[in-house]
């Protein structure tokens, strides 16, 4: 199970359920409300994300108790924050529910059971209440139980709902039916796993649907035999989560921790779970038996783990959520260790890690973090006195060094790591002003502000916390606040930090800091008047560099020109022939099937288009971006599908090959025109040479150059607009971003048609496309304001010689843009040593040297040179 | 031009530039220092108990007032003018004991009038057509708050009250020739759910389609609703409703609307309109803040692309109506951000699952 897995499974509170729990039925049947609202706030509190209501009870008017209860829980603000669940069989009891929620909420459920024409006037009504649907498989004939009724009923439903009623497909949710197994009927066994393969299936052919289910089905011949039903809970999910189940009514308290099972109960309830044998169900029940009347193997009953040593004891408590030794274990810690901080810092944060580590490996859930985050506060909440009475007796107290305000951005909710690093801070004699998880931008800086805060600190777990990270900075570039600005937590990092929030914040620094155990001295230092300006700078400039690093490399000593060409690359021309290409002078192609083009497009360039990081395919199953990657590639395929069937590209070409000679650093064509490049003049050791281009071109004797310019063409720009023009920005980037691979594509393929036909050096390559991708063909195609040659108005020289605006429409603006966007040019090198090289930052000998071959004053060779200089040309050189 | 033309008209000038709502009624119609005479005129004359105050009634009683005010905003340069038919619901009017036949007279007066009034501006000035935006204000009991202090879970009116109350207003507003709905100064997001349901399924009963402005109040720093949701708990109450533009207006001034503005632009994948008071009353409960301050403050939005339409609340007057569309002029439009394709629910604070 991959982390985002489970992370993303959204667990549905069943205890305001009258069908699933007699306690609150019994409540509602007596009118004990009040005590019925708190069932509803236990459950916010113990982390449910959404409360499923259900009034579904013979002795009771459902339309009475299902409004009463609604309009009671809107009055209190710490369990309405959630969204709500109405759930009912009966149509007039949703609607009495969808009267009372201002929120966006979920109804569960609609089908087509009594059918078509009633469903979709069902589905109608919710989107006019603005609702999201769970939608049953049920149909005319009944209820589905094998999975291709299961799939063919919900792709009917999917295909009625989003052709036919306008419902988006985001908001629909699927409930295929969970029923029990191992009831001793042969029929019911493979049911669990009828569940799993369809959702897997629906998934996969209901773009945007979602897929539910009320997890205590399974398990209902169990019923009585609490610890054979947990473990089938967390076996079924550990299963189904991975094939798509992204909710589900889910009782947190009737979960394992998958990897507690006891492995002979895991290996026999799995047996029974995927029907892997047809003597599961006797062998569950063989061991079942033995351990009915246990509470499960409830932690809390099973003491073993109390003779383990101290920490030992914490990690398990924290994992398991169990409070009830936590003083006097945190106590006996405290005892052993020198000061109060180090429990904290030792035992406690290895025991969270823990928990970190089994949660992102899919075996904990969200629930019981929550549990989790609690026993920690517990703990430190023990050691608060001592850490006070230590900072009294250390004379501390009352001098505060300092005003931190510490907050979890708005949009996330986590606080662990942001509450380490507050008791750590605090214990370090700094005022903590903590405002809590959630909390607005807005809210942040006025506070700020009021308190006259020294240090501002940010947190946040999941990605769009990023986000909202640098919308903070950039207010406080707005309002001009000088208040350094401290970015922290799981998936914040200083290359974020660099590329993405410092550079929209001049007013304040900005510092990443990794873990509560930097904090200390980065915010020591920041209040210091001594050491921040020494702190600031140098993360300024580290940051610089990070920003540079991601261009050219960190900057290296360097090599005079003269040095530089000394060292410069010699193939051993005296055994090279140079291939002949097939024509010189330029052709060009077009209508080039883009299907074609399509298997040569190299996907990860795409997603990080999209600000997602990773390798394709490895990135749809990645931990943290997996989730978004995958759905980007729904679309993409889709958009793919029709891109191609109705060509919305046509894609063109224009190869040339000119006779060609090097001179010095210079390519001088049969044509009499000259490309110029440039020469790296980093010190290199172990002999390495300092490449420029020309080195791959003879001196002396037959060799030839090539050049190219591809383009998607125009379309993709008006297919874009159109997009747009319908407020449909998604498709808009999307079609751009394809036009920009296609684009590659082209290049890829022509550059292939090359080696094999046009040029015809390597008529008998034949490399697959990963091998493609990573360029393992002979000769190379560099480009104009790339790495190996960043000075773009070569390009000019290279348009002239393809007549490229007149041969396939691309055109170069005053900047050397090409325009349409969707386009690439470059130059075509045979030899079989011709390497991509980067020629990183150069000096002024070569700048000038550049500049009289170019027939360029100085200043206009710096202007176009600007992001390789290796110094600034607004010093001047004493003369 | 039909009223479909106007609509692709408004939709368009909508891509071109910042539009400009009007600003405030109530200001202007103090000035004119009424009397009780002027709110009843001949029909309402022996009508039972005061009718001061009830400006809605001034749509039948004294026409001529509530043109000359739709020709002072598109004089000051507003492309869209609000009807003035703020409080015209049965159960707002109930304050004043009218019923539904009066209630009905008062919208479709009310949309004629500013029918012809914008008509008459975009004859005069063809290159800047003009749009009447049919009021349709929140109303005094909320259907998501308790009425008694004892009983949370009691209701002073019921959801099918306010969906009848607010359909029989649509379907008035739209014989009457508005060229959008506003559903302006919700304080209750269900109030605005049941007004939303009304549009449409009067629209799937054949109700000509017309855009619909949704703009939320955000009654103090804590940065929510009065019914308590937060900015983006609201967008994802209301999105289903596919409005034209979402926003906030009343309550708060420039500077302080301006975070949960920025805060919209950043989730809705549609306009975005703002049209704050004219700063915080004073003691005296006046606003004070200056023609020069208020565009000081929203240029700075319209410049910064969180904002496409741009008007006044409380205490803005002509003044600076025309102070916001000068300062505006020639700035590009906020573009809208992208659409999501992820379930976003909502209570209080917004939830949002991947697909």
């Amino acid at each position: 199970m991959t982390k985002s897995a489970s992370q993303n499974f959204i667990n549905i509170g069943e205890r305001t359920n009258v069908t699933g729990s007699a306690v609150f039925r019994k409540m509602i049947t007596d009118g004990r409300y009040a005590d019925a609202v708190e069932v509803a706030r236990h459950q916010v509190e113990n982390g449910a994300q959404v409360i499923d209501v259900n009034m579904d009870e013979g002795m009771l008017d459902g339309v009475v108790a299902m409004r009463t209860f609604l309009n009671l829980i809107a009055a209190e603000p710490d369990i309405a924050r959630v969204p709500v669940m109405i759930d009912s069989s009966k149509w007039e009891v949703i609607e009495a529910g969808l009267k009372c929620v201002q929120g966006k909420a979920i109804v569960n459920s609609i089908s087509m059971k009594e059918g078509e024409a009633k469903f979709r006037e069902q589905a109608r009504a919710c989107m006019a209440y603005g609702a999201a649907v769970v939608v049953m498989a049920f149909d005319e004939v009944g209820q589905a139980d094998t999975k291709a009724r299961k799939v063919e009923i919900c792709q009917r439903a999917f295909r009625i709902l989003t052709e036919e009623v306008g419902f988006p497909a985001e908001d629909i949710i699927f409930d295929p039916n969970i029923f029990a197994v191992a009831t001793g009927i042969e029929e019911h066994n493979n049911y669990a796993l009828d569940f799993i393969e369809a959702a897997r299936e629906i998934r996969a052919t209901c773009p945007g649907c979602h897929i539910s289910g009320g997890l205590s089905n399974v398990s209902f011949s169990f019923r009585g035999n609490e610890p054979v039903r947990r473990a089938m809970h967390s076996v079924f999910l550990y299963h189904a989560i991975p094939a798509g189940m992204d909710m589900g009514i889910v009782n947190a308290g009737q979960l394992d921790i998958y990897d507690d099972i006891e492995p002979e109960l895991r290996a026999r309830v799995e047996d029974v779970i995927l029907n892997r044998r047809a003597d599961a169900t006797e062998r569950l029940i063989e061991i079942a038996e033995g351990l009915k009347g246990q509470k499960g193997k409830s932690a809390e009953k099973d003491l073993k783990w109390r003779d383990a040593p101290v920490a030992k004891r914490l990690e398990y408590a924290l994992v398991h959520g169990i409070t009830e030794f936590i003083d006097q274990d945190t106590e006996e810690a405290r005892l052993s260790v020198e000061r109060p901080l180090h429990v904290i810092e030792g035992p406690l944060m290895d025991g969270m890690n823990v928990v970190g580590d089994l949660f992102g490996s899919g075996k904990m859930f969200l629930p019981q973090v929550v549990k989790s985050a609690r026993v920690m506060k517990q703990a430190v909440a023990w050691l608060e006195p001592f850490m006070e009475e230590e900072k009294q007796r250390l004379g501390t107290v009352d001098v505060s060094n300092g005003k931190v305000l510490m907050a979890t951005v708005k949009g996330d909710v986590h606080d662990i790591g942001k509450n380490i690093v507050g008791v750590v801070l605090a214990c370090n004699g700094y005022d903590i002003i903590d405002l809590g998880v959630m909390v607005p931008a807005e809210k942040i800086l006025e506070t700020a502000i009021n308190e006259k805060v020294d240090i501002i600190g940010l947190s946040g777990l999941i990605t769009p916390s990023l986000d909202e990270m640098v919308f903070v900075a950039s207010e406080m570039q707005r309002r001009g606040m000088t208040q350094p600005l401290l970015i922290g937590g799981a998936t914040t990092s200083p290359a974020h930090t660099a590329v993405k929030i410092d550079p929209v914040i001049r007013s304040a620094p900005v510092i990443h800091v990794v873990d509560a155990s930097r904090a200390v001295g980065v915010v020591s230092a920041l209040l210091n008047d001594e050491d921040r300006p020494a702190l600031v700078a140098q993360t300024r400039a580290r940051y610089e560099r990070m920003r540079e690093a991601r261009k050219d490399g960190p900057p290296k000593p360097r090599l005079s020109l003269a040095d530089a060409r000394k060292a410069a690359f010699r193939p051993d021309w005296a055994n090279y022939t140079a291939p002949k290409p097939a024509f010189t002078g330029t052709r060009t192609f077009e209508g080039i099937d883009l299907a074609t083009l399509a298997r040569y497009i190299d996907w990860t360039p795409y997603f990080s288009a999209w600000d997602l990081a990773g390798h394709y395919p490895e990135i749809l199953e990645d931990a943290v971006v997996g989730e978004a990657a995958r759905g980007l590639w729904r679309d993409t395929e889709a958009m793919m599908q029709r891109l191609i069937g109705e060509s919305w590209f046509n894609p063109k070409a224009v190869v040339g090959f000119w006779g060609a000679k090097a001179v010095g650093d210079d390519i001088r064509l049969s044509t009499g025109d000259t490309f110029h490049t440039l020469r790296q003049q980093m010190k290199k050791d172990n002999g390495r040479a300092n490449y420029a281009l020309s080195d791959f071109i003879a001196p002396e004797g037959e060799d030839w150059i090539g050049g190219f310019c591809v383009t998607a063409g125009p379309e993709a720009d008006r297919i874009a607009e159109t997009f747009k023009a319908k407020g449909d920005d998604y498709s808009s980037i999307m079609v751009k971003a394809l036009a920009d691979r296609f684009a590659e594509a082209m290049a890829e393929y022509m550059h292939e048609r090359v080696r094999k036909e046009l040029w015809g050096y390597a008529p008998d390559e034949a490399l697959t496309r990963e091998e493609l991708i990573a360029e393992k063909y002979r000769g190379i195609r560099p480009a104009p304001g790339y790495p190996s040659q960043p000075e773009h108005s070569e390009k000019a020289t290279l348009f002239r010689l393809l007549d490229a605006e007149r041969q396939i429409g691309v055109e170069l603006t005053s900047s050397f843009a090409m325009n349409p966007a969707p386009s690439v040019s470059g130059m075509y090198f045979a030899n079989p040593a011709a390497i991509y090289f980067a020629l990183g930052r150069i000096e002024r000998d070569q700048v000038e040297d550049y500049a009289r071959r170019k027939g360029w004053d100085v200043k206009t060779a710096e202007r176009w040179l600007a992001p390789v200089l290796n110094f600034d040309p607004f010093v001047l050189v004493e003369a | 031009m039909t009223r479909q033309d106007r609509i692709v008209a408004l939709k368009a000038a909508a891509k071109e530039r910042i539009l400009i709502l009007d600003g405030s009624w109530g200001v202007m119609i103090q000035r004119r220092g009424l009397a009780e005479e002027d709110f009843r005129g001949e029909r309402f004359a022996g009508h039972v108990g005061q009718m001061k105050g009830n400006n809605d009634i001034l749509c039948l009683t004294r026409p001529d007032i509530v043109t000359d005010l739709h020709n002072a905003y598109y004089g000051a340069g507003a492309d869209i003018s609000e009807t003035n038919t703020f409080s015209a619901t049965t159960i707002a009017q109930e304050d004043y004991k009218l019923d539904a036949v009066a209630v009905r007279d008062i919208n479709l007066a009310g949309a004629r009038l500013g029918r012809a009034a914008a008509d008459a501006w975009t004859a005069k000035e063809p290159h800047k057509p003009r749009f009447v935006a049919g009021s349709i204000g929140p109303l005094n009991k909320m259907l998501s708050m308790s009425a008694d202090v004892n009983d949370p879970g009691a209701r002073s009116v019921t959801f099918d009250d306010v969906y009848e109350a607010y359909r029989q207003q649509i379907v008035a507003l739209n014989e009457g020739g508005v060229d959008l709905y506003l559903i302006e100064t919700i304080t209750d997001t269900l109030n605005c759910k049941a007004c939303i349901k009304a549009i449409v399924d009067l629209e799937a009963e054949g109700l000509e389609k017309l855009p619909i402005w949704i703009s939320g109040t955000i009654t103090d720093r804590s940065g929510r609703t009065l019914s308590g949701q937060t900015v983006e708990a609201f967008w994802n109450s209301v999105r289903h409703a596919k409005p034209f533009a979402i926003g906030f207006n009343c309550a708060l001034g420039a500077d302080l609307m301006r975070p949960h503005i920025a805060d919209m632009a950043r989730v809705a994948d549609t306009l975005v309109a703002a049209y704050p008071n004219a700063g915080l009353p004073n003691e005296m409960g006046q606003y004070d803040e200056r023609p020069d301050q208020t565009a000081n403050s929203v240029g700075a939005w319209a410049k910064d692309g969180i904002v496409n339409i741009l008007g006044g609340c409380c205490g803005t007057t002509p003044e600076h109506i025309a102070a916001i569309a000068k300062a505006v002029e020639g700035v590009k439009p906020r573009l809208a951000a992208p659409t999501k394709h992820t379930m976003r629910l909502a209570g209080l604070e917004p939830f949002e699952v991947a697909s």
